[in-house]
């Protein structure tokens, strides 16, 4: 079992919740699995190619997973996923 | 001034109330303050800007704030230097120092945070927070303390001592994180999450914030004048700064400030410890890939850009440039800066000189061209970077004979 920490922005769909106990061996099973079980979550995350979002940044145990092995990376038992929006300001 | 309208996803255009927000729910892309242009320009002008304060807010029309009870410890309007001596060494006849080290905490950032803040009053917001390098920390510490306002600054543990010490003293909570700036700007991600009354001046109200740099075009357009220059050389850490320099001269054109449209070039100065824009831009990609920073610039010792990839456009689309200098070429930034213009400038207003000087020699900064560059921060906040190399020129006894004999040596050199 891992915890995944939700951010505020996509707690509406997920009743409210902060964190979710998922079942899964790396990070990208952990998030399609939450796009099962809570629908309409999966393509808030994702691109239409499957790729994480270029403002949605996901760390496992505190390191970001484009550091590790991105979607592909194995997930031990009790580790904690933060799915965290990237924070830009933007412009024009 | 009410020529605010919404908050607006940059990406996907969904529209938001003016509150504390930055993140657009949909697509999780940035949000950004959308004005009334049309109303500003009726009722901006160059008398009425000269007659304001000189301060950032002679611009408040273009400033995303309804009332007029700024959190400001007299932010902005700093000297635009002619840069003689520099421009003779570097081969640029038409050089400007745009010298923000004099603001009241030292650096740029009190441009930013004032907005910051005087928004998260609108908004009645009540504790200011923010995620920093330093100088950041510096100005949301001061002005939450001018303010009466809670403070809580997260900084990275390994910071220059100088700016923990110029942090602490205004009384509020600095919160040192064991980590980089980039765990740091995680951690309030979350933070910014679970505190929702809270102001994290450069997270759940980084729209507004981010608006405060465009003052650093506005005033140099009206210290030129009204006129843009040619060719700006601006220092790159999270890339928000440069995006909103080239915002802000647009912005003077479209309200009728600027007489000729604008055409500036916009280039970008980055460590070579931490430079993942600069490396996007050489490799022609159109993603930034995160780094862990290693530099001596500690003000832009950012791995993972937040505006990075907006950054790489505004360079591209104006015909701009990247450099990026190691930190050996980072002092010699410093040292020439000041010894050829008397400006003492922090080790981001190094990577600025260095790139500045790389890029004249590349020739991509052109000698016909009016060039500003952007000193940002003060250098008596990173005198550790200068430890090793600067101390006095000699020690003596103290005798006549002593001081002879040097300055002897001193005038045969």
């Amino acid at each position: 079992m891992s915890t995944v920490r939700v951010p505020t922005q996509l707690r509406s769909l997920t009743a409210g919740v902060a964190e979710l106990e998922i079942h899964g061996s790396t990070v990208g099973e952990i998030l399609r699995k939450i796009d099962s079980d809570y629908p309409g979550l999966g393509e808030r995350i994702f691109d239409e190619n499957g790729v994480l979002r270029r403002f949605v940044n996901v760390f496992l145990a505190e390191e970001d997973v484009r550091f590790l092995e991105g979607l592909d990376t194995p997930v031990k038992e009790n580790q904690v996923l933060s799915i965290v929006p990237a924070v830009a300001g933007g412009a024009n | 001034m009410a020529f605010v309208q919404s908050l607006k996803c940059r990406e996907c255009h969904k529209t938001y109330p003016i509150e504390a927000l930055h993140v657009c729910e949909f697509c999780f892309g940035p949000l950004e303050v959308a004005y009334d242009y049309e109303g500003i320009a009726s009722s901006i002008s160059r008398e009425k800007i000269a007659d304001g304060p000189p301060t950032i807010w002679r611009y408040a029309d273009l400033l995303p704030i309804d009332g007029t009870d700024y959190v400001s410890l007299g932010v902005g309007f700093t000297p635009l230097v002619r840069a003689r001596s520099l421009g003779e060494e570097l081969g640029l006849p038409d050089l400007w120092i745009k010298n923000d080290t004099v603001n009241p905490t030292g650096s740029f950032k009190d441009r930013v945070v004032s907005v910051a803040l005087t928004k998260a009053r609108e908004l009645g917001l009540k504790v200011a927070a923010c995620a920093s390098t330093g100088n950041l920390a510096n100005s949301v510490a001061a002005h939450a303390a001018w303010a009466g306002m809670e403070s809580y600054v997260f900084i990275p543990a390994n910071l220059e001592k100088a700016k923990i010490i110029t942090t602490s003293i205004f009384g509020g909570n600095v919160i040192a994180i064991e980590g980089n700036y980039d765990d740091v700007n995680r951690l309030c991600a979350e933070l910014a999450s679970e505190e929702p009354t809270w102001a994290f001046v450069n997270v759940n109200v980084r729209a507004y914030y981010s608006e405060g740099s465009k003052t650093l075009a506005y005033e140099v357009a009206e210290q030129l004048g009204w006129r843009a220059p040619d060719h700006v050389v601006v220092p790159v850490g999270s890339g928000s700064q440069l995006t909103k320099i080239h915002k802000g001269f647009n912005e003077l054109y479209k309200v009728g400030l600027l007489d000729e449209e604008p055409h500036v070039r916009v280039s970008g100065a980055q460590a070579e410890g931490c430079s993942p824009v600069a490396a996007a831009f050489a490799a022609g990609h159109d993603y930034v890939r995160p780094v862990k920073p290693n530099t001596i610039a500690k003000s832009l010792a950012i791995g993972n850009p937040a505006d990075g990839f907006y950054a790489l456009e505004v360079v591209r689309k104006t015909g701009g440039s990247f450099g990026s200098v190691t930190d050996e070429e980072i002092i010699d930034g410093m040292s020439l800066l000041a010894r050829t213009e008397g400006i003492f400038a922090e080790t981001a207003g190094g990577v600025t000189v260095a790139t500045l000087a790389k890029l004249a020699r590349e020739g991509v900064i052109k000698s016909g061209e009016t060039v500003v560059a952007y000193i940002t921060g003060n250098g008596l906040k990173t005198v550790e970077a200068l430890e090793d190399s600067k101390g006095p020129t000699y020690v003596i006894k103290p005798t006549l004979e002593a001081f002879s004999e040097v300055y002897a040596s001193r005038r045969s050199k």
